[in-house]
């Protein structure tokens, strides 16, 4: 159906109005969240090294989200104002609430680590860390989906999905950066493991999403996303085949998946605001839907091109 | 899974039948664009009485609408439609109906109702729909946006804190950001020194259906100031009535492409608060076909991510557990 009717050619939504922040949030929670259950089952499983690694590296993480999401609001020195109610009816509420949880337990244990003090208590921290740390990696999948914006509703089933399968990537590649080729086997394997669970999503969303789908192959969204693919790839692929050896391979490797990851974020981020700004894919589905459940009131005149099929005459 | 949360399937708003009582009887907007002239006095009188600054003047091109759109800065929109199709459904004069009371002439007296031109101008009043199940309400984080006791919706603007995740949850694009700089205009003093070098007001805005007019026993602004009542203001379950009765006979004196729009309460918002008659379908003035609050699907989309988040949990525990340490 080549005819979709619109209001001058003007948005039927509006775009979302969140600025680099956002996008970069939600790398920076992922890795966060992600990373504390790494430090908790490395240092379960005997790895101490990599199991502090990734603690400092998720508390600075959940350090710097905060900040992000606090400078992106329109009144800033409102920010508390989210915590002022519990509300499940809303993925930011609840998500400030899962961070304000995650990042205080992280960062806790990562000062008690730091001065070799409290053990019991940052125990305990971590174990809750470990437990807010994947509702933190992926509620922002439900945040973007969550909305009106066709490229992310229509995502819904995958979202939550890809964002966890791309912080998984980035927490492992994190760790990998930093430490010692020797200990980092499971975080190099996360951090694999990560980007292609990631690409047969990506892939999935897409052919689900069907007509909105072409977004992630145009504008910023297209170029984001080839920038995932091609970071992401080729640092997994470095990781895999240096990775174990050599501790600069390691290094890029890991820093390549990390810059995928959040070109990743910025493609989902860039797709959303492209699909909001096209009215027709707000309006295509909507009218096809209303077809089926009835059809179109609108009248056809002699002389008028003939509506498309389905329409009521 | 709605089970799991506040809201309910049609019907009432969630949450307004615990006003007990001081719930008042819905009220709402019918607005009937078929006796809409495009005066504005709609658009003058909300931004006058609601304090609205104005935010800057373009000439669009679009026929009368220099306005483009419903924002932070504009609660009521006329748009404005030329179409090369006549007003009315029949190439022949209908001969049945008489000339209707009231003088307006019915369209035997003029042929197709375009003066033999083929054309016709739509206008339509938009404005916020007010829903029963509303998004912006509904993924509101702090509760800055609440059913009132007269079942609209409202931003609270000493609470809005300027998150903007209402702007995408509206299915209509009614809410945005109010971009202004806060010392001019709009009469925003912060509380705080500026913060973060912010020198906007920040805050998400729309329209409160006069929330405080209401309060004092009046009706909103727009509807006071429209000279047509193509703006009508009253209890809804009324309003819907008369909606019908309307839509009854513009369909018996023929009129092309007559409908309501937002009156169904078994539609994907649960019915508009403030709903409309068209002559054309809803995409020709901008509005969306057939609008579903996005939370509708919130359940599960919550039960999705909660198993990804197992997944998660899982996977990364099993890679430590099962691979080496190199």
């Amino acid at each position: 159906m080549s005819e979709v009717r619109s209001y001058y050619g003007r948005p039927v939504i509006k775009e979302p109005v969140w600025t680099w922040e956002i996008p970069t949030y939600f790398f920076t929670g992922g890795v966060s969240g992600a990373s504390s259950v790494l430090s908790l089952s490395a240092k379960l499983f005997g790895n101490e090294k990599l199991s502090k690694r990734a603690l400092y590296i998720g508390a600075a993480f959940d350090a710097v989200s905060p900040l992000l999401l606090i400078s992106d609001l329109g009144r800033p020195e409102r920010f508390h104002h989210m915590l002022r109610v519990f509300k499940v009816t809303s993925p930011m509420n609840v998500g400030a609430w899962v961070l304000l949880v995650n990042g205080g337990a992280s960062n806790t244990a990562a000062v008690l680590e730091l001065l070799g003090i409290l053990k019991p208590v940052k125990l305990l921290a971590e174990l809750v860390a470990t437990f807010f740390g994947p509702p933190l990696a992926t509620y922002t999948g439900v945040l973007v989906a969550d909305t009106a914006v066709p490229a992310w509703h229509e995502g819904r089933h995958e979202l939550p999905w890809l964002f966890g399968a791309s912080a998984t990537a980035s927490a492992g590649a994190a760790s990998t950066m930093f430490m010692d080729p020797g200990d980092a086997g499971p975080a190099r394997r996360l951090a694999i493991g990560g980007v292609i669970a990631e690409g047969t999503l990506v892939h999935a969303m897409e052919l689900r999403l069907g007509e909105v789908g072409e977004v992630y192959h145009q504008g910023a969204a297209g170029k984001f996303s080839l920038a995932a693919k091609v970071l992401a790839g080729g640092g997994a692929a470095l990781l895999a085949t240096k990775g174990r050896r050599s501790r600069a391979a390691a290094t890029l490797g890991g820093a390549m998946v990390c810059a995928g990851e959040l070109c990743l974020r910025w493609a989902v981020f860039k797709a959303g605001v492209q699909s909001a700004r096209d009215p027709k894919y707000t309006v295509k589905p909507q009218r096809e839907r209303a077809d089926r459940n009835g059809g179109s009131k609108a009248t056809t005149f002699p002389g008028e091109p003939a509506a498309p099929a389905g329409r009521g005459a | 899974m709605s089970a799991v949360l506040p809201m309910q399937p049609t019907g009432e708003p969630a949450g307004w039948e615990a006003y007990g009582d001081d719930k008042h009887e819905r009220v709402g907007f019918f607005t009937d664009t078929s006796v809409c002239i495009g005066c504005k006095a709609c658009e003058v009188a909300c931004k006058e009485w609601n304090l609205i600054p104005q935010d800057g003047q373009e000439w669009t091109g679009h026929s009368y609408d220099n306005t483009g759109e419903l924002d932070a800065n504009t609660w009521r929109h006329v748009a404005f439609v030329e179409q090369e199709k006549p007003l009315y459904r029949t190439l022949e004069a209908p001969t049945a109906e008489p000339s209707a009371p009231g003088g307006k002439p019915s369209p035997s007296a003029t042929g197709n109702g375009d003066g033999g031109t083929g054309l016709r101008w739509l206008m339509e009043s938009d404005v916020c729909k007010h829903c029963t199940h509303a998004g912006c309400l509904d993924v509101c984080p702090t509760g800055s946006l609440f059913r009132t006791e007269f079942g609209t919706v409202v931003i609270q603007a000493d609470i809005c804190n300027g998150c903007g995740y209402c702007v995408p949850a509206c299915p209509f694009g009614v809410l945005d950001k109010r971009e202004i700089p806060s010392t001019q205009d709009s009469g925003y003093k912060p509380d705080l020194p500026s913060f973060l070098g912010k020198q906007k007001d920040g805050r998400v805005w729309k329209c409160t259906l006069c929330y405080d007019r209401l309060r004092g026993g009046h009706e909103p602004a727009c509807a006071k100031a429209c000279p047509t009542k193509s703006i009508q203001f009253g209890p809804l379950e009324e309003l819907r009535q008369r909606a019908d009765a309307r839509l009854a006979k513009l369909e018996s004196e023929g009129w092309n492409g007559a409908q309501l729009y937002g009156r169904n309460p078994d539609d994907g918002v649960g019915g508009f608060g403030a709903f409309f008659l068209l002559l054309d379908d809803p995409e020709v003035y901008g509005l969306p076909p057939d609008p579903v609050v996005p939370t509708a699907k919130l359940g599960e989309m919550w039960l999705n991510m909660a198993t990804a988040a197992a997944a998660l949990m899982v996977g990364v525990v099993g890679v430590v557990a099962l691979g080496g340490r190199r």
